[in-house]
């Protein structure tokens, strides 16, 4: 599988999920360019949060085609596995490996999957914490740090892999109020540093700052997307312009 | 009456019953006769230390060799039963059924007596053999539907954020889930070791010689030999003094184990 570079990190082609006879996903087409912050919004059980999760095939696609830069990531012989390492995943409920301390969970995957050895590994993690602002936290375990602290472990956590790209499953909604604003300091960081990102998120006000492409979902459809000033304050649908009015 | 003082009387009724069981207790037994057949100090000392050193011992090394066997077995059946591949869980499942079904008297017998018939050979390693196969087999058993319960109790992100980070199936459940589901059943594994403390009193129906022979089966020789039960209540209180701490080391680990979550 040879990696294309100039190819797209992201090609959705007609992508399709079933759970049974529930139509999740009827036929998405997406691309996200390199360098590319892209929010994904819609109202709960529009399918972006599965959208999100196909991309890096945690969800099985029934129909269609997803491409990692060129690769077809829904082949059966793709190695899916090393094309994980090049996608950086976030999740609502960060996911942390509470058995770890937090640079056992940075180095973990970096040392088993990449085969880093330990003091490169290290030296990684560490960068990455301090990215996140958090390298005091270096030997704690999880459980010992707040809910906004923990997801940007977890964010240093898939910036450790040096993924390529960043896929986020509303990171913030897990989170009390007053700890949404450092993380999405930090993913706004993260973006200006030029990582392709793909969000998924309620957070209207990130959106408009940081997205280059606002898309809107719902029915399993894309409903309509383009920059954030279009989509968010003259959405061209009616359904967009209901599900704005709703959470604003 | 209101129900505080209802209360009361009841509380005060039951009192007075356990009193009146304990005094009647005391009354009515033969302390002699008790003391002369279960409490004979000179004979208590006069079994140490070869209770100890020998046979304790033995009860240990046979516990620990049936629990190795019996957990490694039972790791390899929870991941079978959990498997994707039909055949594995249905072998799984049927094996699991079968020896919770099974006393464990008979499947030692069976071990001893049948793998001969079966395979022309015996277990290897004598009694320790015996041990490990044929209490390990039915340990294996329980700890595997337990073992199996820890997997399931560590949350779903887990495995998926361990498959993210682009861990193979079976990195992700021998460095990230089985870590955690071990903690989660620290309790019922030493429960399920305790036990087979116990069951290796069993393993006298094969036969044993005086030096190979376990804690129950040298205090009822002993108690034939001397016609008195004290070795009996010494082997007894033995068992406690081995036991009692392992349920305290649970709660100390347990306590640890909150730690990392």
């Amino acid at each position: 599988m040879a990696v294309d570079l100039t190819a797209p990190p992201i090609q959705i082609v007609g992508l399709g999920k079933k759970f049974g006879e529930l139509e999740v996903l009827k036929g998405i087409d997406l691309q996200v360019n390199a360098g590319e912050v892209v929010c994904v919004i819609g109202p709960s059980g529009s399918g972006k949060s599965t959208l999100l999760r196909c991309v890096n095939r945690l969800e099985e696609p029934t129909s269609g085609k997803i491409l990692i830069e060129g690769v077809d990531m829904t082949d059966p012989d793709v190695d899916i596995d090393k094309l994980r390492t090049r996608i950086g995943m976030v999740f609502q409920h960060f996911n942390l490996f509470p058995h770890l301390t937090v640079i056992d969970n940075l180095t973990i995957a970096q040392r088993k999957v990449l085969k880093r050895s330990k003091q490169e590994a290290r030296e990684i993690a560490l960068a990455n914490l301090e990215r996140v602002g958090l390298l005091e936290k270096v030997n704690e375990y999880p459980n010992r740090l707040s809910g906004g602290q923990q997801q940007r472990v977890a964010i240093a956590r898939a910036l450790s892999m040096k993924p390529d790209m960043m896929l986020f499953d509303e990171p913030t909604s897990a989170l009390d109020p007053e700890l949404i604003g450092e993380v999405l300091d930090v993913m706004r960081r993260l973006a200006k540093d030029g990582m392709t990102m793909m969000v998924v998120t309620h957070e209207m006000g990130f959106a408009r700052e940081v997205a280059d492409r606002v898309i809107f979902m719902d029915g399993g459809v894309i409903v309509e997307q383009g920059p954030p000033r279009e989509v968010l304050t003259n959405p061209q649908h009616e359904r967009t312009r209901r599900f704005l009015s709703m959470i604003l | 009456m209101t129900p505080r003082q209802r209360q009361r009387a009841i509380r005060g009724t039951l009192y007075l019953l356990l009193a009146a069981v304990v005094v009647a207790a005391i009354l009515f037994a033969d302390w002699g006769s008790i003391q002369r057949n279960f409490f004979r100090w000179d004979i208590a000392v006069e079994m140490f230390p070869e209770v100890l050193v020998q046979f304790a011992l033995n009860t240990l090394i046979y516990t620990l060799v049936a629990f190795v066997f019996g957990l490694i077995l039972a790791l390899a059946l929870a991941l079978m039963r959990l498997s994707p591949v039909g055949p594995y869980r249905w072998i799984a499942t049927a094996y699991i059924e079968l020896f919770r079904s099974v006393p464990a008297l008979v499947t030692i017998l069976l071990v001893n007596f049948g793998i001969p018939l079966a395979f022309g050979r015996r277990v290897p390693g004598g009694l320790l053999g015996i041990a490990a196969v044929g209490l390990g087999a039915v340990a294996a058993a329980y700890m595997a539907e337990t073992i199996r319960a820890g997997i399931e109790a560590v949350p779903r992100g887990q495995m998926e954020a361990a498959r993210s980070l682009g861990m193979r199936p079976s990195q992700a459940m021998f460095s990230i889930i089985l870590p955690q589901a071990f903690r989660i059943i620290i309790p019922p594994l030493t429960n399920e070791f305790v036990l087979l403390i116990k069951d290796t009193s069993l393993l006298f129906v094969v036969g044993t010689t005086p030096l190979t022979r376990e804690l129950t089966k040298f205090g009822r020789d002993t108690m034939q030999t001397l016609g008195n039960a004290t070795p009996m209540v010494v082997a007894a209180f033995i068992y406690m003094i081995i036991t009692l701490p392992l349920t305290y080391l649970v709660r100390r680990l347990e306590k640890r184990g909150a730690r990392g979550r």
